[in-house]
């Protein structure tokens, strides 16, 4: 039972990344229909934008947090200016692959720049470094910051969509882009404002990780960035509910997998989901199915 | 004009004709010297292995010519750089054997390189040598042993066994948990080798883990092992993953022995895993600075007084070729390649400064492994397992 706990308290922190990162692919998805692959790789970045605030500049986790959001969500809009916006009238599969070129290029940017090999933050001191004990069950309080962080931010999210008249924008332009405009919404600021919010909640992913597990490298979203992408489309791409519940639900599983099973079989269970969902329910967990009009 | 085009075609032709011909003029070592290629990685991409072992060697090589030399006899080495690539390597075992006509060829310093001198080393009966090529299956093959190459280090996989062994005897150990890489051969053979001696002394392997290179969340797994009674946590694998696991393992609150290889030797392990995690580990290694033997810290002195610095494991493990070399150079009484070939096999309880060694069958070393303990993020003891 105290393992079943604390292997639950592991499963919520990794399934808050994860729901961080599926957010950012399901905003996306949801108002253009493009898969953004360099989201995984703005993730990245995030993390190494905060490992410079925190080694060169020596801020503090939280102004570092804020800054780490400001570059990523100045990324994510840059990207979207110059890569996807000029497509916006191209085949869908054109945006897709120019959106794997932005993932590489951003990739191996950063390796030019900062090298491939692995880097560690800095030591962290206070709170940081503290964990609660209740009995057997250990919680360290990077875990306790990240879960309510990302509680935090998801909480943000649901007012900005739904209270704000962006929010309100934002909810049109997915439904249909073309009415939204003759509505009078500017689509392509609402559009560079979603990528603006995925990647804030990337960055803020992206110092959390190296925070919690200490280890950065310039191919650190892969991974996360397609477990991520698996719990958008398993809650149902384009609902922003679903991304928070796919993200903890992998989470969850691959802990899960890990501490009662074979730990080797963990990535593939994850991807295996992927395609029971596919099969049983394409639309995801809380997707309707939409017959496709003609 | 024609003339002239052709003119400067064959001077062209004589000089290039010239240049190669050249080459077969080359320099060998005199009735009173014993000729020895250096053939290192002093560029390229692994140069910083190839340059601390010609440091070692040539520290050797002083020393022994300052005293006197082997039978009378100076060394006298021809050092080339295969600038970290294997044809190159190949090409210069060539150059020293045919040409420089050397009683020995020692490195490259790479297993890779190494082995594509092999053939070479073959062809014309005369020895290859290296102290730091790791990995399995150098000097010998399916086919058998490679007559005409030696190495004086342990392999990779022979850690396993020898930190089971250090497990069993010096921390009395009789339960165990493997946490393995499984996306290497390197984690595979070590955590195999690992099983096999600590089962077959009496131990208890209580449960076996396993993880990919890249992986950066242990908790599970530690958390699963976290109810499990055991020792010590052996870890075969690079610190990339090591010192993520040593973190996490004891922010969990387990704080049982951790055993690993050579893969935590580097400095970011220390950053990664933090300094205070890091206390009751333990890794082999080929050499310590830390090391109480006298010969080592005579090496260490020497080595500081003429670079500056601290020797590695390279300069250390170039510095026993030389002496391992010279041993068999004296004993044969003879600069003749095939003579010393038999008397580098027949090599028995060399005293070197990374551990007495004998050469076995394979010519590979059977030798003490070092075992490093770390104390607040520093390593801070050093003890010899005799295998």
């Amino acid at each position: 039972m105290e393992q079943l706990l604390q292997q639950a308290i592991n499963g919520i922190s990794l399934g808050s990344i994860y729901a961080l990162i599926a957010l950012g692919y399901t905003m996306v998805y949801g108002i253009i229909k493009l898969i953004n692959f360099a989201h995984s790789d703005v993730y990245m970045l995030g993390a190494y934008f905060g490992y410079v605030c925190m080694t060169s500049f020596k801020l503090d986790f939280l102004p570092s947090l804020l800054i780490s959001m400001i570059l990523c969500t100045l990324t994510g809009v840059i990207v979207e200016k110059v890569a996807y916006k000029p497509l916006r009238n191209a085949t869908r599969i054109a945006v897709l692959i120019t959106a794997i070129g932005v993932s590489l290029f951003i990739e191996y940017v950063t390796m030019a720049i900062a090298g491939a090999n692995v880097r560690s933050y800095p030591p962290q001191k206070g709170l940081f470094a503290q964990s609660v004990n209740l009995g057997n069950i250990n919680i360290t309080m990077q875990q306790i910051i990240i879960v309510s962080i990302t509680i935090i931010l998801m909480v943000l999210l649901q007012f900005i969509v739904k209270k704000t008249r962006i929010g309100k924008a934002m909810r049109a332009v997915s439904i249909d882009s073309d009415a939204a405009e003759l509505m009078g919404i500017n689509v392509n600021t609402t559009i560079s404002f979603t990528f603006a919010l995925g990647s804030a909640l990337a960055g803020a992913a992206g110092i959390m990780v190296g925070i919690y597990y200490n280890s950065i490298n310039p191919l650190m979203g892969m991974l996360p960035g397609l477990k991520a992408f698996v719990a958008a489309v398993f809650g149902g791409i384009g609902i922003i509910p679903g991304a928070m519940i796919g993200g903890y639900f992998i989470g969850i599983v691959e802990v899960l997998v890990s501490g009662y099973s074979n730990s080797m079989y963990r990535d593939g269970v994850v991807f295996a989901i992927l395609i029971l969902v596919l099969i049983l329910k394409p639309a995801g967990l809380l997707g309707k199915n939409t017959r496709e009009k003609v | 004009m024609r003339i002239m085009k052709k003119l400067l075609s064959i001077i062209l032709t004589v000089i290039i004709a010239a240049a190669i011909f050249a080459g077969c003029g080359a320099e060998t070592a005199g009735p009173n010297e014993i000729g020895i290629g250096i053939n290192y990685e002093l560029s390229g991409e692994v140069a910083s292995y190839g340059q601390a072992s010609v440091s070692g060697i040539e520290l050797a090589i002083e020393e022994i010519n300052a005293a006197g030399g082997i039978n009378g006899k100076l060394i006298k080495p021809f050092k080339y750089d295969n600038k970290s690539d294997k044809s190159q390597a190949t090409t210069l075992t060539k150059k020293l054997m045919t040409q420089h006509k050397v009683s020995i060829v020692l490195g490259p310093a790479t297993s890779g390189a190494f082995k594509a001198t092999i053939p070479e080393a073959t062809k014309n009966k005369v020895v290859v040598a290296s102290g730091s090529t790791t990995a399995e299956g150098v000097t010998s093959d399916e086919n058998g042993v490679k007559e005409f190459a030696f190495r004086i280090c342990f392999s990779d996989l022979y850690q396993g066994t020898a930190m089971a062994n250090y497990a069993l005897k010096n921390m009395s150990a009789t339960k165990a948990v493997i946490i393995m890489d499984n996306s290497s051969d390197y984690g595979k053979g070590l955590a195999e080798n690992f099983k096999k001696t600590f089962e077959a002394g009496g131990g208890t392997i209580v449960a076996t883990e396993a993880f990919v290179g890249g992986d950066t969340d242990f908790n599970a797994i530690l958390t699963k092992i976290k109810g499990q009674e055991f020792d010590v946590i052996f870890i075969p694998g690079y610190y990339n993953e090591a010192g993520l696991i040593i973190k996490q393992a004891r922010e969990l609150g387990i704080n049982s022995a951790i055993l690993g290889a050579d893969g935590f030797g580097a400095p970011e392990l220390v950053e990664l895993a933090g300094k205070s995690a890091l206390n009751n580990v333990f890794f082999s290694s080929h050499f310590s600075v830390l090391d109480k033997n006298p010969a080592v810290s005579d090496f260490i002195a020497n080595y500081n007084a003429k670079y500056g610095k601290d020797p590695d494991q390279f300069a250390a493990l170039g510095y026993d070729l030389v002496y391992f070399v010279a041993d068999a150079i004296k004993r044969a009484g003879s600069t003749d390649p095939v003579a010393i070939k038999d008397a580098l096999a027949a090599t028995k309880d060399f005293p070197g400064i990374t551990g007495t060694f004998s050469i076995d069958e394979n010519h590979d070393p059977v030798k003490d492994v070092i075992v490093v303990g770390f104390k607040d993020g520093e390593h801070a003891t050093s003890e010899r397992v005799e295998q």
